[in-house]
């Protein structure tokens, strides 16, 4: 949504460019996901070793996330996760805990995980600032593009930012003194010391990547008085006006888009800043040049659909009371039945019969999952597991319903041929109505589909295909 | 060898009570008002009536649903629940009880009362673990009508004028229609230009959500004329359930709905009937939706595959039409209690039978076919009942 919507909404001053919001299906746990799919893309999740999951925007504060990814990624059981949480900096933290965890041979390989979607209250600048975004980096020891050389963390007491368990939007203080005492010293204090530490200095470094603060004109300055020159620097100029200041995620996310254009041999000074910061020195490989991104930032920052009112905003994040829809309210979620379909309600696994060959996936039972029968030939459990997720389809046909009680109407729902083999009933999201005809082609996403009693429940749901994907 | 239902059973008295949004009546009073006119016209008493099935989805457990609004005396009481073809199921039970020779005399009732729900559209139906898709019933049946238009090159202005056209005539018979909830006449305009509710189908496309009660006496064909002289007899009770395979699978074409056409062919050969467009004189089937009503036509074997257009156009399904459909209204605008519609169904057919269908009678009927659907196209129970003279 561009910002001078939300200044049209309350008046004042609207920050130049647009933010990312999350869909209203979207929360930190489903952009991890989605992060963490395009990172992993043609690597074996089953190889991966760890989940680190930073945010500050957990859904829970008592049941962890990372272990609902572990799933729905498909990682082993014995793959060690972990929820980095309440700093800002959680995303860098997470970093270094699975550097240094790879480095002492705990692990041969750590994926990591940032994603937050902070709440600024409305009428503030922060609602204006702040983008919800995720970023996924994997870390392992083969064939990597660029190194962990060094790292150095400090801490720090100062309160900057802070919000207590019971609030919904970010406070914070006197943004002058933040600057000043906070983000323009300790940042520096992180840096210069990493620099210290290796005995080098700005000149050895190509790249200098760093969390902006929420007034991202401070970026520079730091920079500068570290004897940075601008082309060093690492802008976050583009992130900042096409997605906001990203939380937890946004220090990865630069790191990503300076990685995207580093060339072998280069060095890249690397910080996180939150209640004290973490710095990095990178080394890049040779690697680099044979390394294929998946999609990269450029994909997710053009496919996007523009909010046009900052009523949608409000709906999808769900700060205002709405008149419910006369429909049946849905029924109380059932722990143990989502237990014990777990594997094909997070994972979206369904089955290959072993004696017909059909992939079968079933998400429309009253009582058939998992499916235990062939749908096709009737054999009895004689299936290969067969995974859905990362598969692409064709819708075979759709409605678009008024009636359905949704945030986002119309519900949008297509029946989906997969490649393959295999269909099933998926609500389509991230889509405009519009654009729905039979045959267009689809991936599948996941999301939270509802909320009971503090339990989110994830599944997934189809999305179109877009260009460059 | 199969048996057959053919002649081995008659009905011999029905009620129906107004179908509606009967806010000042409860399923109590539903039910008592079918069943007093099933029984005054049967020329029977409720000391006289052996068994009881009864036919609900949403509105009761048990056969207490029945009994205790009715203060039976320890009479046996089975409550059936097909879906939406819950009514079928209470009559199939009695019919077959009957057929048996376990009883002589029995009752078959079908009722509903969804309007005490404060909603749109039915009660919710979810799976345990909530990660069904967003849809409701209407979205449900779109998904048919997207895939009709597409497969048989239809645009969506022609395949919205087509399924026009059925709302447009049972909205022509269900203003003949005293009993019937919706009672207007409608234009193919209006139905084309309603508002969508699940695209394509707009409102005009969905049928009324209603509250009511139906039902049957039953009794051995060769008693019945001792109880009247123009009973209705039972020629074929077919049912067939879904494997639900259809959203699993590619192989399901989702423009028809392969449990009706098995239905129909094997109450067909149950009744003995070569060629059911030219046999059947009249038929009442589950019009929840204008689509469902469309490819019904086809799997009914009425019409050829993908071209139940041109009857529709050429007005074969009117009143006045060589195959009258939904002469009381259908669901479409009698309406749709949902475990009262079967029975409602061949109500409209026993009082064409016995000439007792006013302005909307069918002349010398010969033999009826009812048709009552219950969940989704790709996973129904449908049913398929025909009955005679």
């Amino acid at each position: 949504m561009e910002r001078k919507v939300f200044a049209n909404a309350w008046g004042g001053f609207a920050i130049p460019g647009e933010r990312a919001i999350a869909n209203y299906d979207e929360d930190s746990v489903t952009m991890a996901v989605a992060a963490a799919m395009d990172c992993l893309d043609r690597f074996d999740s089953q190889k991966v070793d760890g989940l680190l999951f930073a945010t500050t925007t957990s859904p829970y504060k008592e049941k962890q996330c990372s272990a609902i990814m572990s799933l729905t990624l498909n990682l082993r059981r014995d793959a060690r996760t972990a929820d980095i949480t309440t700093s800002l900096r959680s995303g860098t933290t997470a970093l270094a805990l699975a550097a240094d965890s790879i480095k002492a041979g705990t692990s041969k390989s750590m994926l990591v995980t940032a994603s937050d979607t902070r709440l600024g209250a409305p009428g503030g600048m922060l609602e204006q600032s702040l983008g919800d975004a995720a970023a996924a980096i994997l870390l392992g020891t083969d064939d990597i593009i660029a190194e962990i050389s060094a790292i150095h963390s400090i801490t720090d007491e100062l309160a900057g930012t802070w919000r207590s368990y019971e609030d919904l939007f970010v406070r914070s203080w006197e943004d002058r003194m933040i600057l000043d005492e906070g983000y323009s010293k300790i940042l520096p204090e992180a840096m210069a010391g990493l620099m210290k530490k290796c005995g080098l200095g700005p000149k050895d470094f190509n790249k200098v990547v760093f969390d902006p603060p929420t007034d991202i004109r401070r970026h520079g300055r730091v920079a500068t008085e570290l004897g940075f020159e601008p082309s060093q620097v690492q802008d976050p100029l583009n992130l900042f006006l096409h997605v906001g200041v990203a939380g937890t995620a946004m220090a990865p996310l630069m790191l990503i888009a300076a990685l995207e254009e580093a060339k072998p041999g280069e060095r890249i000074l690397f910080a996180g800043f939150g209640n004290g910061a973490d710095a990095f020195v990178l080394q890049v490989t040779d690697a680099i040049t044979a390394y294929k991104k998946k999609r990269g930032l450029q994909y997710y920052l053009t496919n996007k659909r523009m909010l046009e009112n900052y009523q949608t905003y409000l709906r999808w994040r769900e700060l205002v009371p709405q008149e419910p829809a006369r429909r049946p309210e849905k029924q109380h979620i059932s722990i143990s039945a989502v237990w014990r379909e777990r594997k094909v309600i997070l994972g979206l696994w369904g089955i290959k019969c072993r004696r017909c060959g059909t992939p079968q996936y079933d998400n429309g039972a009253m009582s058939t999952t998992p499916i235990r029968v062939c749908g096709v030939c009737q054999a009895q459990d004689d299936f290969d597991d067969y995974c859905f997720a990362g598969r692409r389809g064709t819708v075979f046909s759709y409605t678009q319903d008024n009636l359905a009680a949704v945030a986002d109407p119309p519900a949008s729902v297509v029946l989906v041929d997969f490649e393959g083999g295999g269909r099933a009933f998926f609500d389509l999201t991230d889509r405009d109505p519009a654009e729905v005809r039979v045959g267009m082609p689809v991936e599948m996403t996941f999301r939270k589909v509802h909320y009971d009693r503090g339990f989110t429940n994830y599944f997934w749901k189809a999305k179109p295909l877009r260009e460059g994907g | 060898m199969p048996g057959s239902i053919k002649d081995k059973v008659a009905i011999i008295g029905m009620g129906c009570t107004k179908f509606g949004e009967l806010w000042d009546k409860g399923p109590s009073d539903l039910i008592i008002e079918a069943v007093n006119e099933a029984l005054t016209d049967a020329g029977v008493e409720m000391r006289d009536i052996e068994a009881v099935w009864v036919g609900t989805l949403f509105s009761g457990f048990g056969g207490r649903s029945l009994s205790e609004p009715l203060r039976l005396q320890y009479k046996p009481v089975t409550r059936v629940e097909n879906a939406c073809a819950s009514g079928t199921e209470a009559v199939r039970g009695a019919a077959y009880a009957i057929a048996a020779g376990v009883y002589d005399l029995c009752l078959a009732v079908g009722f509903e009362k969804l309007k005490d729900a404060g909603l749109a559209g039915l009660p919710g139906m979810q799976n345990r673990t909530n990660t069904h898709y967003e849809q409701s019933m209407p979205g449900v049946f779109a998904i048919m009508a997207t895939r009709y238009f597409d497969r048989y090159g239809l645009k969506p202005e022609e395949g919205k004028t087509m399924l026009a056209k059925i709302s447009v005539k049972s909205h022509d018979n269900g203003f003949l229609n005293p009993k019937a909830h919706l009672r207007r006449k409608l234009t193919i305009e209006q139905v084309v230009n309603a508002p969508i509710i699940a695209w394509p189908l707009g409102l005009f496309d969905c049928c009324g959500v209603s509250d009511g009660a139906a039902a049957a006496v039953l009794t051995r064909a060769d008693m019945a004329r001792r109880f009247r002289s123009d009973p209705v007899f039972i020629k074929a009770l077919q049912i067939c359930t879904s494997p639900t395979t259809g959203r699993l699978t590619t192989e399901y074409d989702y423009t028809h709905v392969e449990e009706a056409y098995r239905a129909g062919i094997a109450a067909y050969a149950e009744a003995g009937i070569k060629n059911p467009r030219k046999e059947i004189s009249m038929a009442e089937v589950h019009d929840c939706f204008s689509i469902t009503e469309a490819v019904t036509m086809e799997d009914l074997q009425f019409s050829p595959r993908g071209r139940v257009k041109e009857d529709i156009d050429a007005g074969v399904f009117n009143l006045n039409g060589e195959l009258p459909v939904q002469p009381d209204g259908g669901l479409k605008c009698f309406g749709h209690p949902v475990g009262a519609s079967g029975i409602r169904m061949l109500y409209e057919l026993y009082l064409q039978f016995q000439g007792r269908a006013g302005p909307r009678q069918i002349r010398s009927p010969k033999l009826g076919l009812t048709h009552n659907m219950g969940n989704e196209p790709y996973a129904p129970t449908v049913s398929v009942a025909i009955v005679g003279l």
